[in-house]
């Protein structure tokens, strides 16, 4: 049972804002995915919500002049999957939200929420920081732009600070033009789940001298806040693409990211399948822009050989 | 002919549109809300508990703690009654207790006018605890060095038993092979789709407990104990439920809520389980530890096994040694060994409560005795089938000590052959030897024995009432529960059978009211259709007995009488007639009319039965499955599965196959993904939502293959055997076989979860490891 004491409706981005300043306690709830299990469980009995989502400012995906993609805080995993531009030009965000539970909650959920609910498995999280996005967050104040890695604090707890609401995720030009990308999410069960462990390529490759001139990866669930893996990436700027990339990959991987002993899994377990997962994101993401030879990709990311 | 059929079911229409009433949807208005308050601790006492902020907030009717409710024990199963003290269910629960043996034992409720104010009342109780260490682990549990879990157990044993057939030790000894294994199941729960829910009211002296239950005249008998009142003052209605698997043949929250509607002046009172609750506070599959032994010669024949088991039952009885005993008893059959040990016992710890799940102890059983044939089989490097082949009883045979338990039928080879056939087992089995790449594929395999109910160890018992109508069509009331399964469409159809009428003019009630259906113990055992199915059978027979003697008078007041000598005798009816040789004389439709409306002898035409059964046939069965191994990533994928049934007679096709299906997804889960966690240092569920139990979707389920064998049991009403429970018994070993055949690895703890495959391959050096921790 939802032990909600208020819920106020906002229509307008100032609406909000005045909400949020009027009623300092009330929480933002838009799909309300994450919001309404907290308050299921009696965490936040009692509690007051304003719900941003019939703001029709922060919804949607459009294409500013300079080619910046804007993804309206409000816009549904559904929606941004399906959504043509997107098809287009960053399919590995489209992918990466599809694979969110099931199309319920597909159909429900946002990305603003889901970035700003801080979770370390979420599932946009780590494609957004490989896509190096950046937030809009307004309030009374002013408006002003975050870095994915700056608003990631801790587990559930992100640099929105009071008043400010996120209304849009920018991805310029220079972060996916020429790019691809492949996001790997290693759950327990092929629906209705979160991530164990997840891992998000993002790589530009010269396929004349078959070398892999820049790469970004990034990992869920690996550490507190999504881990953005810097020093692999270093290493592995410039590099020859061959088997070799790929096992260095995966060493590499092992040595940068942290993740933790859980009953859920163990430190090992994670350890053993993110290097495995970096490594098959890597070649997939390389495979998608016809840098990598088909049998390398096939033997990395599950061929089966010897029987046939 | 209705049996044999694929008819469409009775309630399918009902079903699909939502027109089927459940228990939440025929709650009125002004009904109260009950919660319970559970421990915060996994053993220990409650020293002191305030609930003054709780009484004193607006909209609360009542708060009673274990202070308040009677001070006897009662126990929970849904077993037959015991009319003998020695054969009783353990009574060792009380409604609410300040004992806490499990996390999240219950010390309140709440009666409250809705549901967020009895949660607020439920946060303002304030409990003090005494707390004692938790015991998860059977083994440590009855060294017995704490204090007792329950005080009539001092070693925490709960029951222990045994039989030797033969000579073990001596067998074993002249054996050329010996092996041992030891084999170890998770604690799964059902998840049925709808969570124990029940509202309770007084109506004059008596209390009436509307509840989703499988066995409603058996929670009218545990309410009469709980409460300590007359059982003939309960009245219990079960309407359609959304599901059971056996977690609803135990009576969970049934007798609280009829103690609270007495508290509130016999003011509707729900409770309804939370998720959450159903994970921790209602039942599970027992863990079960398992040390196999076994002698074989060197050709594979097996001439001596021995086995040693250990339940963990957690907080309380329930079904409680009744479960590792079934396992122990199936020991014995199945595969033709003379020489033969088992011991068993069962445990108390302070774990959630193991109950009745789908299967009742087999699949566990299954999974250690088919995981130890298949290393048996590797060992000597034989064919699994043909290991087993070599060792399987060929046809008939009987339970040594239980002699009514008997494979009249017996067709497990034959469904051995249709399962090799279909997942092409000669040529994968070659195919698939040495793999050395990261992704390798296997086919496995296993067989099972299940019994038809209870019979002789409990009763089985069942009642059925059948009433003309006016029209001619006819009135089917019994005491045997639909719980998903399709009874009341199998039982509508054995009624049309024997009748020789049209489906369409039997109308079965589905709800059972114990104040007006015959009796019968439930849904469980895979009983209904063997034992029900004979009280319908009788009952049909006889009403058809009464049709014809009706005839017999209606025909000479109409001055129609025939002139064949013995005409009376020579009455048969069928097809909703009266006939005479090839000549109709009378339609059951004038019959119904003028046994009601008759001027000179109108007359109800009923008919009622209550019978025993004592017999029980064994059924049989064998699963195949086909699996990729991504061995870097641990994960096991099932290509393909089938399960191949010699359930006797199959009733309806369409349903029996749906049955197979439902059964071999709950038994990929077994296999692969779901475990209940435990945390051994509190006792508390960590897993205890749907997010976190790893219950597979449609997403993890390959295409299910059902297939039968048909045999005819002579015992059964229509020929039929159990089906109910099989066919979640067997996929769990058959693709752990599969797993072994596709790495070489044998994984001895279920289930196959990434965690454990990862770490098994590890240690087998399939993986590297090692890695460093920064």
């Amino acid at each position: 049972m939802y032990d909600i004491e208020k819920y106020y409706n906002a229509h307008t981005l100032e609406e909000a804002i005045s909400l949020m300043k009027e009623h300092p306690r009330a929480r933002l709830i838009c799909g309300g995915s994450d919001v309404l299990i907290r308050i299921r469980e009696g965490k936040m009995a009692g509690c007051e919500l304003i719900g941003i989502r019939e703001i029709e400012d922060i919804k949607g995906v459009s294409m500013d002049e300079d080619r910046t993609f804007r993804i309206g805080a409000a816009t549904t995993f559904s929606h941004i999957t399906q959504n043509e531009l997107i098809k287009k030009y960053v399919p590995v965000l489209g992918e990466a939200v599809d694979q969110v539970g099931g199309p319920q909650v597909r159909n429900i959920g946002t990305i603003g929420g889901n970035i700003c609910n801080g979770a370390v498995s979420a599932d946009s999280a780590p494609t957004c920081f490989s896509l190096e996005a950046q937030l809009v967050l307004t309030s009374f104040s002013g408006t002003r732009i975050s870095s994915m890695e700056d608003f990631y604090l801790g587990p559930g707890k992100v640099n929105r600070k009071e008043g400010e609401i996120l209304t849009h995720i920018l991805i310029p030009e220079d972060h996916y033009k020429g790019y691809t990308g492949h996001y790997i999410k290693y759950s327990m069960r092929n629906a209705m789940d979160i991530a164990t462990l997840s891992c998000s390529v993002v790589c530009k490759a010269d396929r004349k001298n078959n070398q892999l001139l820049d790469v970004k990866i990034t990992f869920g669930v690996a550490a507190p806040v999504p881990l953005r893996c810097h020093k692999t990436e270093e290493a592995l700027k410039g590099r020859i693409i061959d088997r070799d990339l790929f096992t260095k990959t995966e060493d590499l991987i092992r040595e940068e990211i942290n993740p933790r002993d859980s009953w859920r899994a163990s430190k090992d377990f994670r350890l053993q399948i993110g290097g495995e997962i970096a490594k098959r994101a890597l070649a997939t993401a390389l495979w998608k822009q016809n840098a990598l030879e088909e049998t390398i990709y096939l033997n990395l990311c599950g061929e089966v050989e010897t029987w046939k | 002919m209705a049996v044999g059929k694929s008819v469409t079911r009775v309630d399918a229409y009902e079903k699909v549109t939502g027109r089927a009433m459940f228990t939440e949807d025929l709650i009125g208005r002004q009904c109260y809300t009950a919660k319970v308050l559970h421990a915060k601790i996994g053993n220990g006492r409650v020293k002191k508990i305030d609930v003054s902020r709780a009484e004193a907030l607006p909209g609360v009717i009542k708060v009673v703690t274990f202070q308040d409710v009677p001070k006897h024990a009662y126990p929970t199963p849904g077993h037959p009654w015991s009319v003998e003290a020695a054969h009783q269910d353990v009574a060792d629960r009380r409604l609410l207790t300040d004992r806490i043996r499990y996390y999240g034992d219950d010390i309140a409720a709440v009666v409250a006018e809705d549901e967020v104010t009895a949660a607020r009342a439920i946060r303002l109780i304030e409990v003090e605890y005494e707390e004692y260490p938790v015991v998860t682990d059977p083994f440590l549990s009855m060294k017995g060095e704490g204090i007792p879990i329950h005080e009539e157990k001092p070693d925490n044993v709960l029951a222990k038993s045994e039989y030797e057939l033969g000579n073990v030790e001596e067998k074993m000894g002249q054996a050329d092979i010996v092996i041992e294994g030891i084999y170890e199941t998770a604690p799964v729960q059902h998840c049925h789709l709808e969570n124990p829910i029940s509202y309770a009211y007084m109506e004059k002296n008596r209390v009436v407990v509307v509840s989703s239950t499988q066995i409603p005249h058996i929670v009218r008998r545990v309410i009469g104990q709980a409460l300590g009142i007359e059982w003939g003052r309960v009245r219990v209605i079960k309407p359609y439920i959304g599901g059971g698997f056996g977690n609803k043949q135990d009576v969970l929250y049934e007798p609280l809520n009829a103690f609270l509607t007495m508290q509130v002046g016999g003011r509707p009172v729900k409770l309804e389980i939370a998720r959450e609750e159903t994970f921790v506070n209602t039942r599970t599959r027992h863990e079960i530890f398992y040390d196999l032994k076994m002698g074989m010669t060197r050709e594979g024949r097996i001439i001596a096994k021995e086995m040693e088991a250990c339940s963990n039952q957690g907080g309380y009885a329930s079904h409680g040694h009744a479960i590792v005993a079934n396992g122990a008893t199936a020991w014995r059959h199945l595969y033709d060994v003379k020489d033969v040990k088992a011991k068993a016992c069962t445990v108390y710890t302070n774990c959630p409560v193991g109950g009745a799940m789908r299967g009742y102890g087999i699949p566990q059983v299954c999974f250690a005795v088919e995981s130890f044939m298949d290393d048996a089989a590797k060992k000597i490097g034989m064919d699994p089938i043909l290991f087993r082949q070599k060792n399987i009883y060929k046809g008939f045979f009987q339970d040594p000590y239980l002699k009514e338990i008997a494979a009249n039928t017996n067709g497990v080879a034959e469904c051995m052959e249709k399962g090799a056939e279909w997942i092409g087992w000669k040529e994968k089995r070659e195919r698939y030897q040495n793999q050395t790449g990261n992704i390798r594929r296997g086919v496995g395999m296993a067989i099972f024995s299940y019994k038809t109910g209870v019979w002789p160890i409990s009763l089985e018992i069942s009642g059925a009432r059948m009433i003309l109508n006016q029209d001619g069509s006819v009135q089917l009331m019994l005491g045997a529960t639909e719980i998903g399964q399709g009874a009341d469409t199998v039982f509508s159809q054995m009624t049309a059978q024997t009748l020789g009428m049209e489906m369409d003019k039997i109308h079965i009630m589905s709800t059972q009211d114990t104040d007006v259906s015959p009796f019968d113990t439930g849904a469980y055992a895979s009983r209904q259709t063997y034992v029900t199915g004979e009280a319908v059978k009788q009952c049909a027979l006889l009403l058809k007995k009464k049709i014809l003697d009706y005839s017999v008078k209606l025909l000479i007041r109409r001055e129609q009488i025939p002139e064949e000598e013995g005409w009376q005798e020579k009455l048969d009816f069928r097809e909703g007639k009266v006939w005479l040789l090839e000549r109709p004389l009378l339609t059951i439709e004038e019959i119904g009319l003028e046994s009601y409306y008759s001027l000179q002898e109108s007359s109800v035409i009923t008919a009622e039965v209550s019978l025993q059964k004592k017999q029980n046939a064994i059924a049989f069965g064998a699963t195949f499955a086909e699996v990729e191994v991504d061995v870097s990533l641990g994960k096991v994928k099932v290509l393909n599965i089938i399960n191949v049934h010699d359930s006797g007679k199959i009733i309806n096709p369409q349903l029996a196959t749906m049955q197979v299906h439902g059964g071999m997804s709950m038994g990929i889960g077994y296999g692969l993904s779901e475990e209940l966690k435990i945390d051994s240092k509190t006792g508390r569920v960590l897993n205890g939502t749907l997010l976190d139990y790893k219950l597979p979707t449609m997403m993890d389920s390959p295409d299910l293959k059902a297939d039968f064998v048909e045999t005819y049991d002579p015992t059964g009403p229509y020929g039929n055997k159990a089906l109910g429970e099989p066919p979640a018994i067997s996929p769990a070993p058959a693709i752990r076989n599969a797993v072994l055949h596709a790495t070489g690895v044998s994984i001895n703890r279920l289930p196959l979860s990434p965690q454990r495959l990862i770490d098994e391959f590890t240690k087998a050096g399939l993986l590297k490891g090692g890695f460093k921790h920064v």
